[in-house]
């Protein structure tokens, strides 16, 4: 079975629905699908609900489907650095579901390890409990404490920005990059992936291999990047 | 008095916070001041950072040749690594911070309780932004301090016995560095106890510029 398709058009073919649940990795704009946001924008595809740790900012990421006015509902921990996205919010046009940023990252886990639901001490006593089944346990150190019941998130379809990938689909990422990428493709029915570079089976080391194969349906190669730096912070050489 | 006297600048906050660090502590630093913590490591120890968008051992920023896109913190800020460095997915980032993993988190505050509430995540009527992984340190990080200025620009107290804005988290709080003093906690069901004055600061204006209940 081959999963390189040419582009990110391609890779999509067959697999977009208005209304459906799509879950995204990267964090700010560091590891964002973009080629896939880009193909996804072109679609024309409405009504989205997306899974995705950051909203992106007003032209980039996906600020970009914010935009268009394709997203219906975010599932997100923190959309600061976006000022179409406090519009749309404020004006009641977009649904925001705020969620932890580490509850995020766990509901994408689980879902993609088809588990329905667990429970967490992250939101205990907060508005996030609101609506939730709650429920005491003993911690680690054998005290009670309290606890919210939160679900798995099992999306229609993940999309993922990986560094390299062989052509079987197994994929490795680089650095701060990884983020949200690993649990948002584990957790997808469907899972595309873009990567910097599709290298020959048998190049990448098996033991260094982040993502495997069997969770990558779909693979293109999108280089060249250039990526973006939300806030570029230096520090000067001292003369020696 | 001179106002420059009398308390602690933001600077000395953080290196009362940084005070509580020991050697091979894992620590996660919130955004604004306790940033400020990792300029004042004590010398001697080894502290391991932890960003949670997935990197332990954050070294400084970098130099303006190493600028790397997919190298940032968790204020989307560009880093650098360091020898011991390393990576992981946002998954098992949380699942250290929810596991009881890290050491010590020093986070900033809008409003903390007698009781250890914390609120730092949103103000009803303004644009919210979300709470990012703020709850999910106070609920799972061992040792929570909170560094705030004593009073808000207002001049309202913020260690006051009930929040009034949204909370973060529930009875999570251990200790509190403002600019005028330090409160700690021996545990969740201890009230907090006055344990330092900065300098100039007396009992008696700690006193007057809080509404908490807490222990001299």
């Amino acid at each position: 079975m081959k999963k390189i398709y040419p582009d990110a058009k391609a890779a999509l073919d067959g697999l977009l629905n208005d209304g459906m649940l799509i879950a995204a990795g990267g964090f700010g704009l560091c590891g964002i699908p973009e080629r896939l946001i880009d193909a996804i924008v072109e679609s024309g595809v409405k009504e989205l609900t997306i899974a995705s740790n950051n909203a992106g900012i007003d032209n980039a990421g996906l600020g970009k489907l914010l935009r268009t006015r394709q997203v219906k509902k975010m599932i997100s921990s923190y959309v600061g650095e976006n000022k179409e996205f406090e519009r749309q919010f404020l004006a009641g046009e977009l649904e925001v579901e705020f969620c932890p940023q580490g509850t995020l990252a766990e509901r994408m886990r689980a879902g993609g390890a088809g588990i329905p639901g667990f429970y967490t001490r992250t939101g205990a006593g907060t508005v996030v409990a609101e609506g939730k089944e709650v429920k005491e346990f003993a911690n680690s150190d054998g005290q009670k404490e309290t606890y919210i019941l939160e679900r798995g998130i099992f999306a229609d379809l993940a999309i993922v920005k990986g560094y390299q990938a062989d052509e079987s689909g197994n994929v490795t990422f680089r650095k701060t990059a990884r983020n949200f990428n690993l649990p948002a493709a584990t957790c997808g029915k469907t899972c595309v992936v873009e990567v910097e570079e599709i290298l020959p089976v048998g190049r990448l080391d098996p033991d260094c291999i982040h993502l495997p194969s069997i969770y990558v349906n779909r693979l293109i190669d999108g280089s060249p990047y250039e990526k973006q730096i939300e806030f570029r912070t230096l520090r000067e050489r001292t003369a020696a | 008095m001179d106002a420059q006297a009398k308390g602690w600048t933001r600077d000395q906050m953080a290196a009362r916070a940084a005070r509580e660090l020991r050697d091979g502590y894992y620590v996660n630093l919130g955004i604004g001041i306790p940033t400020l913590v990792a300029n004042n490591i004590p010398e001697g120890i080894t502290v391991t950072l932890q960003s949670e968008n997935g990197m332990l051992g954050i070294g400084p920023f970098p130099y303006e040749d190493e600028v790397d896109p997919d190298l940032i913190n968790a204020g989307k800020q560009t880093v650098s690594e360091l020898d011991r460095t390393s990576y992981f997915d946002s998954a098992l980032s949380f699942a250290m911070i929810r596991g009881g993993h890290i050491d010590l988190a020093v986070l900033g505050a809008m409003e903390v309780s007698e009781k250890g509430d914390i609120a730092n995540w949103m103000i009803p009527g303004k644009m919210i932004k979300g709470m990012g992984g703020a709850m999910d340190l106070v609920a799972g990080v061992k040792k929570i301090i909170v560094v705030m200025e004593h009073v808000s620009k207002g001049g309202e107290p913020k260690f006051i016995p009930e929040c009034t804005l949204p909370l973060t988290g529930k009875n999570v709080i251990d200790m509190i560095i403002t600019d005028l003093c330090v409160f700690q906690r021996p545990d969740h069901d201890s009230p907090f106890k006055l344990i330092e004055l900065a300098p100039g600061v007396t009992k008696e204006e700690v006193h007057e510029k809080t509404t908490a209940n807490y222990v001299e």
